[in-house]
């Protein structure tokens, strides 16, 4: 589905990622863990194309995508849940996941239902002013909007962040579900332990580098990421 | 003071007022997206101004008013490309000085093109007409302006509450980078803003104008000023409120004019704007900026 080579981003003189690569393999969840400021955000805004990387080369398909405007990358059936949700807190829900279909010219009605399904507490607030939603429902709500794309790729960016614990696993089930209904998945987040658990493979991002890789499994394992991410390594 | 002069001058100030809205829906349209005042605005009027003497000479006045309107869009858009796009990632500061700098360039521009000597606006006699109702005298586009600006206004909040450009006009004030997120091509978005602005000015230009008979190169600053106030006064960035706020300035303008205190009405306009900044800094109808966080 994507590949990602060598790629780098530099914000000023400095170097926010440097020369990473990795795959995202179809219908499959990859997940980048990292500490804050890693370089995880920059990666995503990079291949959505908010950021022009400095090298490297990004292919969604075998269509060399980087350098490209958003709306084409979109168009190409890329959508990012940004990080801190952003949902338009004036519009209604139903509006906001109009939004996300933004690009479509076709019937959007049946990924509406589809949402709706996943998400039956946005049916319910749907004429509610995004605004007036708790933040998990709003996570929600970005999720579904992302959705409304009908993308082949959806990128979430910190998904888990500020939320309840109770709210973290049922955003994560919901990921696991928008999985297997065939939407290929790339995660970013903080909470390591949850992102590993779910994901297909897993990078591990430090200071702008990918330093540990492998399946969720084999990092849930590993020394290293125990003692740094999980916070359960050998004493 | 007899009714009929009452009558008269309300007439007088719900015209004014109406071009002065028309003119108002600019600034708060581009304040909305783009968080900056257009100080060139005023300036576009008074552009469109000229464009309407120099048109008539050579069309007729229903090819004419097409033109003005087209030609003073795409000025619009070409100072937004020129002047306010290439700063699209600069402090909003740096923009505000450019929109200044334009600002000037299009009245020394003015000047040096069309001399400073004031040029008579064109009449146009369906515009021209005069009603009599007793002692009540008033021209058709008297009448005109206010109608017009309640559907053209009716119109743009149409546009912008139930179609796919509202949408995006929308989500780009509110969040623009969300909205590139979503596919919406923000940079359009932002062009089709200038364009419906300056269409709106224009019109606007043809019904000031027409009242007032001439154009001079400074024109547009005072009016431009008192509609960016009337914005204001509505709470920026909302267009109705705006509208609102263009018919209140026009109508005080013309009442302290009428009451004989005619030096003052443009001091007025300001006293209005430091009132409202006391005493409702977000306007009539501006949202208080809350932020969830």
């Amino acid at each position: 589905m994507l590949i990602v080579r060598n790629l780098s981003i530099r914000y000023g003189g400095i170097e926010a990622v440097r020369d990473i690569s990795f795959d995202v393999p179809d219908s499959k969840i990859v997940t980048l863990v990292g500490a804050n400021g890693a370089g995880k955000s920059s990666t995503l805004r990079a291949i959505i194309g908010l950021v022009k990387p400095s090298g490297g080369s990004i292919l969604l398909r075998d269509s060399y995508i980087r350098g490209r405007r958003t709306d084409e990358i979109v168009r190409q059936g890329i959508t990012l849940v940004p990080e801190g949700r952003h949902v338009f807190p004036d519009q209604t829900v139903l509006e906001n996941l109009k939004i996300g279909a933004y690009l479509r010219k076709d019937d959007i009605s049946e990924d509406l239902e589809r949402v709706y399904t996943l998400f039956p507490r946005l049916k319910e607030r749907s004429w509610q002013p995004a605004g007036t939603l708790s933040g998990g429902e709003q996570q929600m709500l970005a999720v579904g909007r992302a959705l409304m794309a009908n993308p082949a790729l959806i990128m979430m960016d910190e998904p888990s962040l500020g939320l309840a614990p109770i709210v973290v696993q049922e955003i994560f089930n919901i990921i696991r579900r928008i999985n297997e209904q065939g939407t290929t998945v790339l995660l970013v987040e903080q909470n390591a332990n949850m992102a590993l658990q779910i994901a297909d493979y897993a990078y591990v991002i430090e200071n702008g580098t990918i330093t540990i890789k492998g399946t969720g499994q084999e990092l849930l394992k590993n020394e290293k990421v125990r003692a740094a991410y999980l916070g359960t390594g050998a004493k | 003071m007899s009714l009929s002069y009452f009558i008269q001058q309300l007439l007088n100030g719900l015209s004014l007022g109406g071009a002065y809205a028309l003119i108002a829906i600019g600034y708060t349209m581009v304040y909305g997206i783009l968080r900056m005042i257009n100080f060139a605005h005023g300036d576009e009027f008074m552009m469109a101004g000229y464009f309407m003497i120099y048109s008539i000479a050579v069309f007729p006045w229903f090819i004419s008013i097409p033109i003005v309107i087209a030609a003073t869009v795409v000025l619009g858009v070409l100072i937004e490309r020129v002047a306010y796009r290439p700063l699209r990632n600069a402090p909003r500061m740096s923009v505000m000085i450019s929109a200044i700098g334009v600002s000037y360039l299009l009245e020394n521009l003015a000047n040096y093109l069309f001399t400073a000597m004031p040029q008579s606006y064109p009449q146009i006699p369906i515009l021209k007409y005069v009603y009599n109702f007793g002692d009540i005298s008033v021209s058709r586009v008297t009448i005109l302006a206010p109608v017009l600006t309640i559907v053209l206004t009716v119109l743009l909040v149409m546009l912008v509450n139930k179609t796919k450009l509202g949408m995006a006009m929308r989500a780009c004030s509110k969040d623009q980078e969300t909205a590139k997120i979503m596919g919406i091509r923000v940079d359009n978005v932002i062009t089709m803003t200038f364009v419906i602005g300056c269409a709106l000015a224009a019109v606007g230009s043809i019904l000031y104008f027409t009242d007032r008979n001439t154009v001079q190169p400074y024109s547009g600053s005072l009016p431009g000023l008192k509609c960016f106030v009337a914005a204001v006064i509505g709470g920026i960035g909302n267009i109705p409120g705006a509208v609102v706020g263009g018919f209140i300035v026009g109508i005080c303008q013309i009442a302290i004019t009428a009451a004989g205190y005619s030096v003052f009405s443009d001091a007025f306009t300001f006293v209005l704007l430091f009132i409202i900044l006391l005493v409702r800094p977000s306007g009539l109808f501006g949202e208080k900026a809350v932020d969830k966080v």
